[in-house]
């Protein structure tokens, strides 16, 4: 009976299920916020190019980070500013899909400012969609690198003061001056002729993706009324007389004519090159079948590897992790990275479990290890109570004050320095733990060196360290 | 097939509980036939609500609209459009 229909996009859930609270029929965002008008450009040019099923929004920190509960297509949620590199890596890993980064202007001019500018000056296949509503909407209204000079945010109590604050940033020219990028332009969600506008931008940017020529952006200048304190209909006209006369709407870049689409040729690997890649293919087909279970009080340990930077805390870790992995458990490694790298004590956290691990952190540990006197008093204190405190006695010149604590004593030092190497004292000290807890076997661990040891003439000696380490316990 | 009376289009239909009350649409018809609804839905907005006749299908509520489903817009079949 009808002509043309113009309702709800099918790439809209009919109902957003993933919403949390009673009311899933209506969007998260305030009364008259852009993101909604982005949001439905956006899903009709989804329906009208048919690629719902190949289609993956991003959407990082800001008031859009809900956007999952809308879009029935694939939806991947990130940290702040990062969705360019996220957006990356899907597009290489996925070149069929087709990948949209919608992000606000804080996430992609203040905190995600590099991420952008690298993944452009890349020429990324992927459309960027640039909310620029000069402000950080989410988090209550402070200033963003696009917020204009006089704005009252937050942050800027008094407007923004160039001397203070610098000048709006303008990412569209910024970026149009890279090579690469192959469509961008700024469009404004005012009345309906700019909206028809960027209607037409943000489908010429997705189309320029599916054609695979390459990256494209759109900048819509958006209204925020609650940041801005205003109606929605004045902050459309706050748009108008404010934004644009700075933001300059326009096409800043567009090569999309004369380019040539480029298809990434397909990268894939086997197997065997990936084992060889990454440096396991030494040592596969020694996998270890998991041997007795230990002792009820030594399973499921959350260890804590401590000492100076360059005792080798970290192999120490990575090759229990390793070689928990290899025996069939679930297993995590954390580093502690930081500015006790340099000198001061470093220090790993290592699970080796039977059931899968919620968290990596380890803050109470069962085991400690401490290669130097630092290490023990810094972490002797959180040890559970029953736990194992396993201690380098060579460099620490006194002995745990726990009493409801297992103690192993060992001169690891001294036993690597007979050795003719001081620095494999950290495999004396895995030898003395796998033989006091039977967590794992020898031949276990030292299956994982080729992985860690770079330089293969070392790996007898530090099998060797792991073999005087047992003996220690053992003898 | 059951006898309807003949649609009158174009014209637009407004969901009042996907409506946020936010006026835009009432703003930009042109030919100005959508107004605030006195009453109020679930949400504690007055709704938008269309007087019933005027409307010429240009689809600027629509696209003006932040709501994906609160308005759905019927135009008139085209010349040459199959009815
Ligand atoms: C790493 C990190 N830093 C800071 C925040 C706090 N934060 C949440 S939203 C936001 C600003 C978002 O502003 P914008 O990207 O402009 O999006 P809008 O809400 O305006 O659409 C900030 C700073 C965070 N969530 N994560
Ligand atoms: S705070 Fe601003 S950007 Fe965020 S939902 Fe509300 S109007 Fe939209
Ligand atoms: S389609 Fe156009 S004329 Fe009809 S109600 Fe919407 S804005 Fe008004
Ligand atoms: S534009 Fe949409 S949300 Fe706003 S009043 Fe009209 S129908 Fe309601
Ligand atoms: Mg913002």
């Amino acid at each position: 009976m009808s002509g043309k229909i113009l309702k709800k996009a099918d790439a809209f859930y009919d109902v957003y299920e993933r919403k949390p609270g009673a009311d899933k029929l209506t969007t998260h965002y305030c009364p008259g916020c852009g993101h909604g008008t982005l949001h439905k450009i956006i899903a009709e040019a989804i329906d009208d190019f048919g690629i719902k099923d190949r289609t993956i929004i991003i959407s990082p920190v800001g008031c859009s980070v809900f956007a999952y509960y809308y879009f029935d297509c694939g939806n991947v949620q990130s940290a702040h500013g990062r969705a360019p590199a996220v957006a990356t890596g899907l597009k290489r890993a996925n070149p069929e899909s087709i990948v949209i980064s919608y992000q606000g202007d804080g996430d992609i001019a203040a905190i995600g400012g590099n991420n952008i500018l690298q993944a452009a000056n890349r020429g990324e296949n992927i459309t960027v969609i640039f909310v620029n509503n000069a402000i950080y909407g989410m988090t209550g209204g402070q200033m963003a690198p696009t917020t204009l000079l006089g704005q009252k945010t937050m942050t800027t109590p008094r407007g923004r003061n160039p001397h203070n604050e610098g000048y709006p940033l303008r990412l569209s020219e910024l970026l149009s001056t890279l090579e690469s990028p192959v469509y961008i332009e700024r469009v404004a969600l005012t009345d309906a002729k700019n909206v028809l506008k960027a209607r037409k931008a943000v489908r010429k940017a997705i189309k320029c993706q599916i054609e695979n020529k390459g990256f494209s952006m759109v900048e819509a200048l958006s209204p925020c009324p609650s940041g801005w304190r205003a109606t929605p209909v004045e902050a459309r006209k706050w748009i108008e007389e404010k934004m644009m006369p700075y933001f300059k709407l326009g096409v800043y870049k567009d090569n999309t004519k004369g380019k040539e689409p480029y298809i990434p040729p397909k990268e894939e690997f086997t197997t065997s090159e990936i084992e060889k890649i990454i440096g396991i293919a030494a040592t596969k087909g020694k996998e270890e079948v998991r041997i007795e279970p230990p002792a009820a009080r030594y399973r499921n340990p959350a260890i804590k590897i401590a000492g100076f930077g360059g005792q080798g805390v970290l192999l120490l870790g990575e090759a229990l992790a390793e070689g928990g992995m290899r025996a069939g458990y679930h297993v995590t490694w954390l580093p502690s990275y930081g500015p006790e790298m340099r000198g001061g004590t470093a220090n790993c956290q290592v699970i080796i479990s039977d059931d899968p691990i919620g968290s990596p952190l380890v803050s109470a540990p069962d085991v400690l290890i401490a290669m130097n006197r630092p290490s023990l008093d810094r972490f002797e204190p959180d040890v559970k109570k029953g736990g194992l405190i396993i201690f380098n006695s060579s460099l620490i010149d006194r002995r745990p004050q726990r009493a409801d604590v297992e103690v192993i004593a060992i001169p690891a030092t001294e036993i690597a320095d007979n050795l003719g190497n001081t620095r494999v004292a950290n495999m004396v000290v895995l030898g003395s733990y796998i033989a006091k807890t039977g967590i794992l076997t020898k031949e276990a661990v030292i299956s994982t060196f080729p992985i860690f040891i770079k330089r293969r003439d070392l790996i007898p000696l530090n099998e060797e360290a792991v073999q005087k380490g047992i003996d220690w316990v053992e003898g | 097939m059951e006898h309807v009376l003949e649609e009158v289009l174009p014209r637009i239909e407004i969901c009042e509980e996907e409506c946020k009350g936010c006026g835009l649409c009432i703003h930009y018809c042109p030919p100005k036939v959508i107004e605030a609804s006195p009453s109020l839905n679930s949400h504690g907005y007055h709704p938008a609500h269309y007087k019933g006749e005027g409307c010429i299908g240009c689809g600027i509520c629509f696209y003006i609209c932040p709501e994906p489903g609160a308005i759905t817009v019927y135009m008139k079949p085209s010349k040459g459009e199959k009815r």
